[in-house]
């Protein structure tokens, strides 16, 4: 063990509904513009809801040969996409360096299994393709990662529902301060628009009609979104050492189960996340200026979470920003937490926390600093992305500025 | 609103909560009957199937009472448009 090691994040990489790399993610952050929009993807005429932050312009030939799609579902060829990025960006080398890769993901690949079940059932076809297992598996994403820069550390996928990536990420952390790797390659993808997987989530009856308005009184429910996100962790040793660029610090994790509830969240489940996160590494909780909230914009979580916020920070939870970027990108269940770690690494580096967008009309049930509709300016120390996810299990990171 | 469609509404609720149909009244709450949000999502799915409606998300979120929610169930069945019934869902 080498309890001293620092891990620091070197490489970012995003594809989402705010663009096909970081660069985009940040200025339509940075801008409070939102990348929800009337689906198109797939036909929504049966559905109660129209919108979703799909990604806009992307041609699967542009990234891989068509040899290769023939086994990537949508969801592996999002988390391939935004490894590489995360990779040139951090310009970095695997050889001679023991590195993990830990992704996340809800569902898979859904679509493939969606279209492979329509054969079956409904046109009656006598097989599915041979190739469906290969991309159906959730760990699909993680091992073309391997495969396609030469990883052979530890690798897995981790699968908590809209906690997948934070806890992913998480792992990829505490594996790397613990000696135990000298980097990772971590984040999470998720593709959710198929028609099946979307009548689903209809009946859940937490989609909103129009858009997602987190902490808005007049909040109808969450956005669906799609994307792949990864970072490049490594030891701020070796990170200086080759004179990396350094988007921030990780500094903490922690996580819970609510045993309280299969879809409703609980406060105090919350809370002790959040808590253990920043007791992993002993960060006070005045050193936290802001927080990039699950922020689903259904009904109750984000009372819930404003209700956790209170408890954990006191009267520090006023002095807080806390912003919910899925106003933006959409929830993205599996990588939401890989795409809000992106973001909150972004805001410190940058100075500039992003806003709630969509925001309308305060409720006092979610009483706190949302910075609606327009970014802040502002430095601040630390940071924590939170992550809620159904069946209560909770996954927070910290992060701080370097 | 009929008994009728009153009485298939306590069937629904009692089938999907596998509780006593005697144990279910008109002025229920679901509160008395331990129904929560998921429960109620449940709920619904059945009495769309049940009586062949969509029951729209708006409004939904008013309705405490079974009574409550055979008169929704009535009013989409008689307008085919408006809707209520069931309780608040709730995601994380």
């Amino acid at each position: 063990m080498h309890p001293e090691r620092r891990v620091v994040i070197t490489g970012a990489g995003v594809i989402s509904a705010l663009g096909g790399d970081v660069r985009s993610f940040w200025e339509s952050l940075a801008a409070g513009r939102p990348g929800i929009c009337p689906i198109r993807g797939i036909e929504a005429n049966g559905l109660r809801f129209r919108n979703g932050a799909e990604i806009r312009d992307y041609d699967p030939l542009l990234h891989f040969e068509e040899k290769q799609l023939n086994f990537l579902d949508r969801f592996a060829q999002l988390a391939v996409v935004a490894a590489r990025e995360a990779v040139r960006d951090a310009g970095v080398s695997f050889a001679g360096r023991n590195c993990a890769v830990v992704t996340g993901s809800c569902v898979g690949g859904q679509n493939t299994m969606d279209d492979g079940f329509v054969d079956l059932y409904r046109k009656g076809l006598p097989r599915v393709n041979p190739l469906m297992i290969p991309k159906v598996m959730g760990n699909a994403g993680a091992s073309q990662i391997c495969l396609e820069f030469g990883i052979t550390g530890p690798t897995y996928t981790i699968s908590t529902a809209c906690s997948s990536s934070n806890h992913a990420i998480g792992q990829a952390f505490w594996m790397v301060r613990s000696g135990l790797v000298d980097m990772a390659l971590t984040g999470g993808s998720e593709a959710v628009f198929s028609y099946g997987f979307l009548k689903a989530w209809e009946a859940m009856r937490v989609v909103s009609p129009d858009t997602c308005r987190p902490f808005s009184k007049d909040r109808r429910g969450l956005i669906l979104g799609e994307g792949g996100a990864m970072l490049v962790l490594e030891t701020l040793d070796a990170a200086r050492a080759r004179g990396a660029r350094i988007y921030a610090e990780i500094v903490g994790f922690g996580m819970s189960s609510d045993a309280h509830h299969i879809t409703q969240p609980s406060p105090a489940g919350a809370a002790k996340a959040m808590a253990a996160a920043l007791s992993d590494r002993g960060i006070a909780p005045e050193a936290v200026g802001y927080i990039n909230a699950h922020g689903t914009g259904t009904l109750t979580n984000d009372v819930t979470e404003t209700a956790a916020i209170r408890s954990v920070f006191g009267a520090h939870a006023d002095r807080l920003v806390v912003s919910s970027t899925k106003s933006m990108h959409g929830h993205a269940l599996g990588a939401a937490g890989a795409i809000e770690a992106v973001a909150t690494a972004l805001a410190l580096r940058h100075g500039m926390l992003p806003p709630t967008a969509n925001f309308t009309e305060p409720d006092p049930e979610c009483d706190l600093d949302v910075a609606p509709n327009v970014a802040r300016a502002r430095r601040v120390e630390c940071a924590l992305s939170n992550s809620f996810a159904f069946g209560g299990l909770n996954a927070v990171l910290a992060f701080r500025a370097l | 609103m009929s008994n009728e469609i009153l009485d298939r509404v306590i069937s629904v609720i009692a089938q999907t909560q596998r509780i006593p149909r005697e144990r279910i009244q008109a002025d229920s709450t679901f509160q008395e009957l331990n129904i929560d949000s998921l429960d109620g999502i449940n709920i619904l799915f059945a009495l769309e199937n049940e009586f062949n409606i969509n029951i729209p998300d708006d409004a939904a979120q008013k309705i405490s009472t079974v009574r409550d929610m055979a008169e929704g169930v009535a009013r989409l069945l008689t307008a085919g448009t408006e809707a209520t019934a069931a309780t608040t869902p709730n995601a994380p």
